[in-house]
């Protein structure tokens, strides 16, 4: 079947290039059948690569190991859902995946806009296939995800134990829907500009692309974060690593273009601007998709060894001159129709928004690239880490919050300072009531935290004032009651009161933000049995050594051979808390050399922590074992040269009984954070919020009485 | 490659052939039923064009107004200002009405 899926690609590919000439054909010379033609190409090309990932997927599942990405990702010890989503876990997978996805919301995108900018869609058709064709070469030509060994060998290496994991699962099949979104409006920016119809429509027909871009981003990006919290051995959630910026960036300059679209809807300002927004976050995606397949970096999300960089740089610069050249040139045409009316506006404050979002974004695109470029031109290595990302992130992100407050209750055009004092009076006295509360809690020493803690609560103010009043004014208007009138005022302006929504999960999440890492305890040492220690007002104390032995074929949830562990007793005050049970994982390696009892632990061990979660504090432990220790050498040592492969096991069996019996000293991780939890809460409000925003209006037979009444209602005050 | 992918490549072969081919077949009928040149749909000139974009100026332009009216019930506007602004939005409303009128004319 991996035919079958070599030829897929062929076709995919030629499919690719005849849509691309079909579509700028038709544009060109007016027949628009060909333009219809070239839309249908991307329909026919997700078909194709749909049957493509069958293939694959089948192959994963079936445990051919004819296919090499399935020998090198997979295994028959692999649970059967791992295997599922070890299709993407190679490189070659997924770029199949990308492709498959990119066609996906490309048919749809198209198939919305059929009967709309018929030449802007045309332009839009033929670049979306030419990334297609770009990322079927790829496959063909560097990385084939169909291609085969025979004969197969007899196993394969199995899931890399990082990510068998349920958010890994669905991590990169997020986060890939939101790079790929990302390309739905770049290519109708860029085809806009090239059909020279940079009117209100393009906007339009997009923007629920963009959003859905955010939403599919920002879910990915929180999903890695939790991964990595809940996962790794690590304890936190964000390390400014250069991929996990790779998608912060283009969610970032995606949200800056939400805001101001809603400047060019209202008032045909910042065209641009927001043209401009969407070739950079469009590029963006193409940059942070280069990153993690280009070999520049080690990193647990870069697929190592790849040779993609070249293709790829090729591919940016042929965005970054196009986007240039065609904003350039079509300058005149996108010139504002209106002025800000006044600096005290919705407008000024979106604007300055869009500013610190683009400066969030260029500080952290200047330490994610500008080492890499450094080691590049000088070959010595150099690095930026978390703390000099925190000291530019930290005073923006405070700005940001605070911007997220000010918008909502400053109107739209122009407002009055005597109104917007009136309108900031109850945020402003709940932000200084906060701030009295904690300074008598004695947490002076903190001043970032205390400032966003206190811009938070102004938020909340804020949101909070625009929900009463806007419930009240239904109220006034429609009689209903409370309940009703603040469905009925949500439904009726999605957008506004989805928006608030959204502010307010963001103010959640850095509220988690600055108290895990401003008042966070943490502790790395090492315990034997019996022993405790003190972390931040929590006693931890070590029970007892536990270990577990996998037998070779089950389908355990880790795969490992081993795990040895711990229990843990958390108390606080003398009462008990928690118990804990972190450990880690040995599994097999593929490494003779290590001996035959060596090699069933030889392989990469994995940390699985264990962690007590609460409303207001998180719990945290990590375990490393000491399989160094004497005893355990012994018995190792013995091992290899004594047992054949086949017995191997019955060595692991003793020592893991030895470890019962006689623990060594073990090393800890202790982590105690406050109010982590709160920001996957506030994530889940911020993806809530949005979907309330992005829902469809109303059925169109309404919006069009609506529409006539309108009508109706505007010429009667003109005649008046 | 086995019989059976053989079989299979030629059949999504056909397929896409068959999905990919359909308007140019469409038109190739339309001009011989028509015995002349005809596009497989109309051509959206620019008056249609311009149509669109009047028309999503139009709801645009009504969400504005239904923002004004919000702004001034939730006390972000004076009365002064809402009157003011209500005005100059219902001006630029009738004038996004016109003009669909006269292009639909």
């Amino acid at each position: 079947m991996a035919g079958l899926g070599r030829a897929c690609l062929l076709l995919a590919l030629a499919v690719c290039a005849y849509g691309v000439w079909a579509s700028i054909y038709g544009v060109r010379s007016g027949r628009l059948e060909f333009s219809v033609s070239g839309r249908r190409s991307v329909y026919a090309l997700a078909g194709i690569l749909t049957v493509a990932f069958v293939v694959l997927e089948i192959a994963f599942l079936r445990n051919d190991f004819t296919f090499n990405t399935v020998a090198d990702t997979s295994s028959r010890t692999t649970p059967a859902a791992y295997r599922a989503s070890a299709v993407w876990a190679s490189q070659e997978g997924s770029l199949l995946l990308w492709a498959w996805l990119l066609s996906l919301w490309s048919s749809l995108a198209l198939f919305l806009t059929r009967d709309r900018m018929r030449d802007v869609a045309a332009y839009a058709t033929a670049i979306l296939l030419g990334f297609g064709g770009f990322f079927i070469s790829l496959m063909l030509f560097y990385a084939n995800p169909f291609a085969t060994t025979h004969p197969a060998p007899a196993e394969g290496q199995g899931l890399d134990p990082l990510l068998r994991f349920p958010t890994m699962m669905i991590h990169p099949p997020m986060l890939y829907s939101g790079y790929t979104l990302c390309t739905i409006p770049l290519a109708f920016g860029m085809g806009a500009l090239l059909a020279r119809r940079l009117d209100a429509d393009w906007i339009k027909a997009i923007r629920r692309f963009a959003f859905a871009a955010w939403l599919f981003l920002g879910v990915g990006i929180l999903l890695g974060a939790r991964w990595s919290y809940a996962e790794l051995g690590w304890g936190g959630y964000w390390g400014w690593d250069a991929v996990e910026n790779a998608s912060l960036m283009p969610w970032l300059t995606g949200t800056a273009f939400l805001h101001s679209l809603m400047i060019q809807e209202k008032r045909g300002m910042l065209k641009v601007w927001n043209v401009s927004l969407v070739l950079a976050t469009g590029t963006l995606a193409i940059m942070g998709t280069f990153l993690v397949r280009s070999g520049i970096l080690s990193s647990i999300h870069a697929f190592g060894g790849a040779t993609l960089g070249v293709p790829f740089v090729a591919l940016i610069g042929i965005l970054i001159a196009g986007s240039i050249y065609l904003v350039v040139s079509r300058r005149d045409m996108l010139r504002s129709q209106h002025r800000l009316d006044s600096l005290l506006s919705r407008e000024s404050i979106f604007l300055a928004n869009n500013l610190v979002f683009v400066g969030l974004c260029f500080v952290i695109f200047w330490g994610t690239y500008f080492p890499l470029i450094s080691e590049a031109l000088t070959g010595q290595e150099a690095s930026v880490g978390p703390p000099w990302f925190d000291r530019y992130t930290v005073p923006l992100a405070l700005i940001l919050v605070l911007l997220s407050g000010i918008g909502p209750v400053i109107a739209w055009r122009r407002a009055t300072l005597a109104n917007a004092w009136r309108n900031f009076l109850a945020p402003l006295t709940f932000a200084l009531l906060t701030l009295l509360v904690l300074l008598a809690a004695g947490i002076a020493d903190k001043p970032g935290a205390i400032a966003m803690f206190c811009i938070a609560a102004f938020v909340f103010g804020s949101i909070g004032q625009e929900f009463f009043r806007g419930v009240r004014a239904r109220r006034a208007m429609a009689g209903e009651r409370m309940p009703v009138a603040l469905l009925a005022l949500v439904r009726r302006n999605r957008r506004r009161y989805g928006g608030y929504i959204v502010h307010l999960g963001i103010a959640v999440i850095f509220i988690g933000v600055a108290a895990s890492s401003s008042f966070q305890h943490a502790s790395e040492l090492g315990l034997s049995p019996g022993r405790s220690t003190h972390v931040g007002a929590y006693t931890i104390r070590y029970v007892r050594p536990t270990a577990t032995i996998t037998p070779k074929y089950d389908a355990a949830h880790t795969g490992s051979t081993l795990s040895l562990g711990a229990v843990l007793d958390v108390s606080k005050g003398g009462r008990h808390v928690a118990t804990l049970n972190p450990s880690q994982g040995f599994y097999a390696s593929q490494d003779a050399s290590q001996g035959s009892v060596g090699s069933l632990i030889g392989g990469q061990p994995v940390s699985h922590i264990s962690m007590d979660a609460g409303v207001t504090r998180d719990i945290w432990s990590a375990i490393q074992p000491n399989i160094e220790a004497p005893q355990i050498k012994r018995i190792l040592t013995a091992g290899n040269r004594t047992l054949t492969p086949e017995d191997a096991l019955v060595a692991i069996g003793v020592l893991a009984r030895t470890y019962l019996q006689h623990p060594p000293t073990a090393q800890f991780h202790f982590i105690v954070s406050p109010l982590v939890m709160w920001i996957w809460i506030g994530g889940l409000i911020v993806f809530g919020g949005g979907l309330v925003a992005i829902w469809p209006a109303p059925s169109a037979v309404r919006r069009r009485v609506a529409a006539r009444s309108r009508a109706r209602a505007v010429r009667g005050l003109a005649r008046a | 490659m086995s019989l059976v992918v053989a079989i299979l490549t030629l059949v999504l072969l056909a397929v896409v052939l068959l999905v990919v081919s359909a308007p140019l077949r469409a038109a190739q009928r339309s001009r011989r039923e028509s015995g002349g040149y005809s596009p497989a749909e109309p051509d959206r000139g620019g008056a249609d064009l311009e149509r669109d974009e009047l028309e999503a100026a139009r709801e645009a332009k009504y969400r504005e107004i239904r923002d004004a009216e919000l702004d001034y019930r939730t006390g972000k506007l004076s009365r002064e200002d809402y009157e003011s602004i209500d005005s100059a939005l219902r001006a630029e409303a009738l004038e996004i009405l016109n003009r669909l009128e006269t292009s639909a004319g």
